[in-house]
C-alpha cells in the first residue's frame, strides 16, 4: 500500500469514525467501507481504525475475523458466493460449482490470479425456491445452471471499467 | 415471486397509510390489548407474544428506546422476509412505526443481512417516501407530539446475528456473540436502552391486527396458535415458493398445496429445526404442533437422509459462535460422528453417545443457536437410523 493510499483511506475513516461521533456503533460501517474500497481490511487499516474508535487493534480484529464479508486478505474486484445449503445442493449447486472453477481457474477459497475474482461458498442466500443461487458482489444469480456459469463470469469480466486499477486502494 | 393465491392476512389488502394514521389515534393501552387478544405470537420462530414484548418495552423506564426489525433472515430454507422486504416495505415501516408508538420510541433500525444489500436501494427509496408523506419523522402519521425514524444498518454475514442479543452486538460494534438473558432487551437492549426487536413479518401482522382487529384475526389458525403464517417452501415440490396458511394446517395439507406429496421427510424450521418422516405428515404446523419460523423443506423418496445431516451440521460448526464450549465443540463432534456413520464406520454405542451429546447440548449451549443445532441431527437419527446402518458398510 502506498503511503498516500494510506493516507487517503485512513482520512475516511477518521471522517466517518467522526460521524458516528466516535462511537464504537460506527465501528461496523467503517469496516464495511474499507472493505468495500480496498477489498480487505489490513492490519495498517485495522490501527487506523482502532485509533479513531480509541480501542485496542486486536478489539478490531476480533469484528474483521468473525464476520464473512469482512476480510484480513484480499478479495478479488469480484466475489463469488455459491450458496451451499441443503436446497442448492439438492438444485445442484455442484455441477455449478465444478464450472465456476474450470472457467476461473482457481478452486474454493482462492482468488484469480488478476486478482478480479474469489470464489468462496457461503450460506443460504434466502433463494431456496430458485437454486441454485449465487452472489456476485452485491447481485443475487437465480436458477444458475453449469452452462450459464460462463456468461455470468464474462459479464463481470467485460463490465466497463472493470480492469481499471487506478482510483483505488491497493 | 409469491406463489400463493391465498390472501388471508399478511396479504390482505389493506391501505396502510390510512391504517397506520387510525392506529396512532388510538390509546397505548387499547393497541397492547388488542395484540393481546389477537394472541399474536412472534413470527421469526421463538413465538413470544407481541403484545407481551411491546408492553414490558413500553413500561421500561428508558429516555431513549429503540424499535428494531430482524431482517437478518439466514435459516436455511428460510426467504419470506425477502419476498416481504421486496414488495411490502411500506407495510413493515408502517409496522415498526406503529411499534415505536405503543413502546415510545423514537428510533428504529432495521438490520439487514449482508447478503440482501440489494435490497437495500429500493428500502431506502421507502423509506424516503414515507418521509416525503410525513409518515415519519416529527409528528410521524399525522400524530402530535411523535417523532419516529428509520435507518438501515448493514450486517456482514453471520447467521448468529438473528439472535436478537447477538444483533444488538453486531449493532453496538462488536462480535455477534449473544449475550446472558436477563437483562432481556426490552429492559437492556441497544445501547443499554429498552429495546424492541421483532421479526420483518411481525411487525407487518401487527398492523394488519391493529387495523382489522384481533376478532378477524383469530378467525385463522388454532386456539393456540391465532392467524396465519408465511411458509417459505423449497426442495422437492412442485411449486416452491412463499405460501400463507393458516396456523395449524398439517404437514401433509401443505404438501397437498405445494405439489409435493409422496415426500420421504419434511424439514420443518430449517437447519435448527426438526426433520419429519412421513408418518408423522398429520402433525399441525403451530406452537403446540411442530412450531417454525416458516422453513419447509421438502425431501422426495431418493434423498439421502444422512447427507442432509451432514449438510446441516456443516452450516453449524461454521456459523457457531464459539463463545461457549457445547456449542461450538459439539457441533464439530457431531459432524466427525456424521462423517463416521458416512464411512460406515460407527458404532450403535458410539452414537448413543452422541445422541446424549446432543441432548446435553440442547440443554447447556448459552444461545438458541446451541440449543438447535443437535434438532436436526437427533431427529434424522431417531426416524432414518436403519436407512443409514443398510447403506453405509466400511467393508465395500
Amino acid at each position: 500500500m502506498l503511503a498516500s493510499e494510506r493516507d487517503q483511506l485512513k482520512s475516511e475513516i477518521i471522517k466517518m469514525a467522526k460521524k458516528h461521533d466516535h462511537h464504537r456503533s460506527g465501528l461496523i460501517p467503517v469496516l464495511q467501507h474499507v472493505q468495500n474500497v480496498s477489498r480487505h481490511i489490513s492490519p495498517e487499516a485495522m490501527q487506523d481504525i482502532a485509533e479513531a474508535f480509541k480501542i485496542h487493534p486486536v478489539e478490531v480484529h476480533g469484528v474483521v475475523s468473525f464476520y464473512s464479508f469482512l476480510s484480513t486478505e484480499k478479495k478479488g474486484k469480484f466475489v463469488v458466493r455459491l450458496c451451499r445449503t441443503i436446497t442448492c445442493d439438492m438444485a445442484g449447486n455442484e455441477a455449478v460449482g465444478n464450472q465456476l472453477e474450470n472457467e476461473l481457474g482457481i478452486e474454493f477459497g482462492e482468488t484469480t490470479s488478476d486478482g478480479m475474482f474469489t470464489l468462496e461458498f457461503t450460506n443460504c442466500l434466502g433463494m431456496c425456491d430458485q437454486g441454485p443461487a449465487m452472489l456476485v458482489n452485491d447481485d443475487i444469480h437465480t436458477k444458475v445452471t453449469p452452462e450459464k456459469v460462463a456468461d455470468i463470469i464474462d459479464g463481470y469480466k467485460n463490465r466497463f471499467g472493470a480492469h481499471v486499477t487506478t482510483g483505488e486502494h491497493s | 415471486m409469491t406463489k400463493s393465491a391465498n390472501k388471508l392476512v399478511i396479504f390482505s389488502d389493506i391501505d396502510v397509510e390510512k391504517a397506520l394514521k387510525n392506529a396512532v389515534k388510538k390509546p397505548r393501552p387499547d393497541i397492547i390489548s388488542e395484540l393481546r387478544e389477537s394472541a399474536l405470537k412472534g413470527r421469526g420462530g421463538a413465538g413470544f407474544p407481541t403484545s407481551v414484548k411491546w408492553n414490558l418495552a413500553a413500561s421500561a423506564q428508558g429516555e431513549r428506546k429503540f424499535v428494531i426489525c430482524n431482517a437478518d433472515e439466514g435459516e436455511p430454507g428460510t426467504f419470506k422476509d425477502r419476498v416481504l422486504l421486496t414488495d411490502y416495505a411500506e407495510q413493515l415501516i408502517a409496522g415498526m412505526i406503529l411499534s415505536g408508538y405503543v413502546v415510545g420510541a423514537k428510533e428504529g433500525i432495521i438490520y439487514l443481512r449482508a447478503e440482501y444489500t440489494y435490497l437495500k436501494h429500493d428500502l431506502e427509496a421507502t423509506i424516503e417516501k414515507m418521509r416525503g408523506k410525513k409518515l415519519l419523522g416529527k409528528n410521524a402519521a399525522g400524530k402530535e407530539g411523535f417523532e419516529f425514524d428509520v435507518h438501515i444498518h448493514m450486517g456482514s454475514g453471520a447467521y448468529i446475528c438473528g439472535e436478537e442479543t447477538a444483533l444488538i452486538e453486531s449493532l453496538e460494534g462488536h462480535r455477534g456473540e449473544p449475550r446472558n438473558r436477563p437483562p432481556f432487551p426490552v429492559t437492556v437492549g441497544y445501547l443499554g436502552c429498552p429495546t424492541s426487536v421483532n421479526n420483518v413479518e411481525t411487525f407487518i401482522t401487527a398492523l394488519h391486527v391493529v387495523e382489522k382487529g384481533a376478532k378477524w384475526f383469530k378467525t385463522f389458525g388454532t386456539e393456540k396458535s391465532t392467524g396465519t403464517k408465511l411458509f417459505s417452501v423449497s426442495g422437492d415440490c412442485e411449486k416452491p415458493g412463499v405460501y400463507e396458511l393458516p396456523m395449524g394446517i398439517t404437514i401433509q395439507k401443505l404438501l397437498e398445496t405445494v405439489d409435493g406429496t409422496g415426500a420421504k421427510a419434511v424439514q420443518v424450521g430449517g437447519a435448527s429445526g426438526i426433520c419429519v418422516p412421513a408418518k408423522d405428515f398429520e402433525k399441525a404446523l403451530a406452537f403446540e404442533g411442530v412450531a417454525t419460523g416458516g422453513s419447509i423443506i421438502v425431501f422426495g423418496q431418493h434423498r439421502d437422509m444422512l447427507e442432509v445431516a451432514i449438510n446441516f451440521m456443516e452450516f453449524f460448526c461454521e456459523e457457531s459462535c464459539g463463545q461457549c464450549t457445547p456449542c461450538r465443540l459439539g457441533t464439530e463432534t457431531l459432524l466427525e460422528g456424521l462423517d463416521l456413520l458416512s464411512e460406515g464406520k460407527c458404532s450403535l454405542k458410539y452414537l448413543r453417545e452422541l445422541t446424549s451429546l446432543g441432548e446435553t447440548m440442547q440443554v447447556s449451549s448459552k444461545c438458541g443457536l446451541g440449543q438447535s443445532a443437535p434438532n436436526a441431527f437427533l431427529s434424522i437419527i431417531e426416524n432414518f437410523k436403519s436407512e443409514i446402518f443398510d447403506t453405509r458398510c466400511s467393508c465395500r
